[in-house]
């Protein structure tokens, strides 16, 4: 028997839908609920790890995102300019940066600025220091390839017509294109934040005082000190949560803002 | 219409009118030679309008006046400035020349009365309020008074580009470049535009006017030029070259743009 386009769109759809469900039915059964019951959702010896992980761990995770997010806009802004600038140099230097911070991994980048650089230095940096410069210097790498997109889909005419004014070059920059720019990356510059934040767990890698531990380091501790197996990096899991899915919200209202009016 | 066909004189009382000398310019983008030798001279105070096909070369030469485009060869004057000179203060010269283009350019992110004042308090340094007053000033010259508040994407087409006349006229320029400045507005919105720059002419200022817009240049420009292949075909009074032009190309080009509906069999 024949069927139509539509009679086929809707077998398909329920055979789709007979797979989900008969994926998620094995692996029900498959899982040992025991063992997961005591060692992830042990919910019950949590109890200590409150309410260090609100007034210590949230609070630095937030410190570190920001004090990150701080240096990588700065020096994201200033790549991405050097990267449209018409002098060759600069465009090399923001190039080579781009690519080799965007290119290795977040980790070495602790690591080194944790270890190598007090080392090579024979300075000793405190921690906010050195999450402040290591997530920075990551973050730039990113951020200025989202910012010299923004500063690029500013039309050139906004440009011509502040410099029409008078207004010599890094002034129509300021005051017109950087500010356009900022508009249309909101929402991938939201990305990047979110990004940021879950970054800033790597510093893990370096030894932390209790009063540095951000939120997965909490939850490595209370591992090892609790006894209710993973239970305590759910709970710090949970609260990244907390921080990024209100981000997304607001990139989302930003996004549908943007395309609502370019104001 | 007629708060703008009735207002009267600048920001300052009266238009200090530059005039402009432009000497055997050339301007080329690669191997393609876009202008190739124009001399033109615009009187202090007079009003030239430059016609002629697209891709003739006009908008290049406009745009060579502000230095938007670096002519290769040649020299422009305007006003005490020498733009070719390659120590011009470039800012400094723009300061006296306002641009405004066939897209507007208006900065969408302030309203229409911060569009006006920013350049004054930035580039000027004028108090807020002395830039605001100016601004308010030259919104209600072009007719805008009551919109001040408003965004560049509240506003039609035409009252943004007549937005971007009283930006430029803020800053109290010596010489106003329009770069087909109707070119992108409905048709209904055309003739405000028009009769805010017929005012501007009868004030007095130096206008530099690409247009398409044949019956403006024929009762308002004192001379008008006509373009093609990035030379001076032919120039002189308005009213001379556009109802009686003595080039062939100068015919063929009116006759095209006069009667638009009229083909051209034997071609």
């Amino acid at each position: 028997m024949a069927m139509t386009a539509r009679q086929r769109a809707r077998v398909s759809l329920y055979v789709q839908a007979g797979i989900f469900v008969v994926a998620i039915a094995a692996l029900i059964l498959a899982t040992d609920w025991e063992t997961i019951g005591n060692s992830v959702f042990n919910f019950g010896k949590i109890g200590p790890m409150f309410p260090g992980i609100f007034v210590t761990g949230l609070v630095n995770t937030l410190i570190y995102t920001f004090l990150g997010f701080i240096v990588g806009l700065s020096g994201g802004l200033l790549l991405a300019l050097m990267k449209l600038s018409s002098f060759p140099l600069y465009r090399w230097i923001a190039s080579g940066y781009i690519e080799f911070f965007r290119g290795i991994p977040a980790l070495l980048v602790f690591i080194a600025f944790g270890y190598g650089v007090p080392l090579a230095f024979g300075v000793s940096w405190n921690i906010t220091v050195i999450v402040m410069v290591s997530l920075g210097m990551v973050a730039s790498a990113y951020i200025a390839e989202t910012l010299r997109a923004g500063l690029q889909a500013v039309p050139k005419g906004q440009l011509e017509a502040a410099r029409s004014l008078g207004m010599p070059q890094w002034r129509a920059m300021i005051t017109i294109v950087i500010p356009q720019a900022f508009k249309i990356v909101l929402p991938p510059l939201t990305n990047e934040v979110i990004l940021l934040t879950k970054d800033s767990s790597l510093i893990y890698v370096l030894g932390l005082t209790a009063s540095q531990y951000e939120l997965t380091k909490f939850g490595r501790d209370g591992i090892s000190s609790l006894g209710a197996g993973l239970t305590p990096l759910l709970v710090a899991g949970a609260f990244y949560l907390v921080i990024t899915i209100p981000l997304s919200f607001l990139a989302r209202k930003f996004e549908s803002r943007t395309a609502r009016n370019n104001r | 219409m007629n708060d703008v066909v009735n207002s009267s004189a600048g920001s300052t009382g009266t238009i200090q009118a530059a005039g402009v000398a432009i000497k055997d310019l050339r301007k080329s983008y690669g191997s393609n030679e876009v202008l190739k030798g124009i001399s033109l001279d615009v009187a202090p105070g007079a009003v030239v309008c430059l016609i002629g096909p697209s891709g003739s070369g006009k908008s290049t030469l406009l745009r060579c006046v502000n230095l938007l485009e670096q002519p290769n060869q040649g020299t422009i004057h305007v006003g005490g400035f020498e733009a070719t000179d390659p120590d011009v203060d470039i800012d400094k010269m723009r300061r006296k020349v306002g641009m405004v283009f066939q897209q507007f350019n208006l900065f969408p992110h302030l309203d229409a009365k911060r569009n006006c004042s920013i350049a004054q308090t930035k580039v000027l340094k004028r108090s807020q309020a002395e830039a605001d007053k100016v601004s308010m000033h030259n919104l209600e010259r072009v007719g805008l008074g009551h919109l001040a508040d408003r965004f560049p994407d509240q506003l039609s087409g035409g009252q943004q580009q007549r937005v971007a006349i009283a930006r430029a006229l803020s800053m109290d320029p010596e010489l106003m470049l329009f770069d087909e400045p109707t070119s992108a507005l409905d048709p209904e919105t055309v003739g405000d535009v028009l009769s805010v720059m017929r005012n501007l002419a009868k004030e007095g200022m130096t206008m530099l006017v690409v247009t398409h817009e044949m019956g403006f240049a024929r009762e308002v420009a004192d001379r008008v030029v006509f373009m093609d292949g990035g030379v001076v075909v032919e120039e002189g009074v308005a009213e001379q070259v556009i109802s009686s032009p003595t080039q062939p190309r100068t015919k063929e080009f009116l006759r095209r743009v006069l009667d638009p509906t009229h083909i051209d069999i034997e071609e």
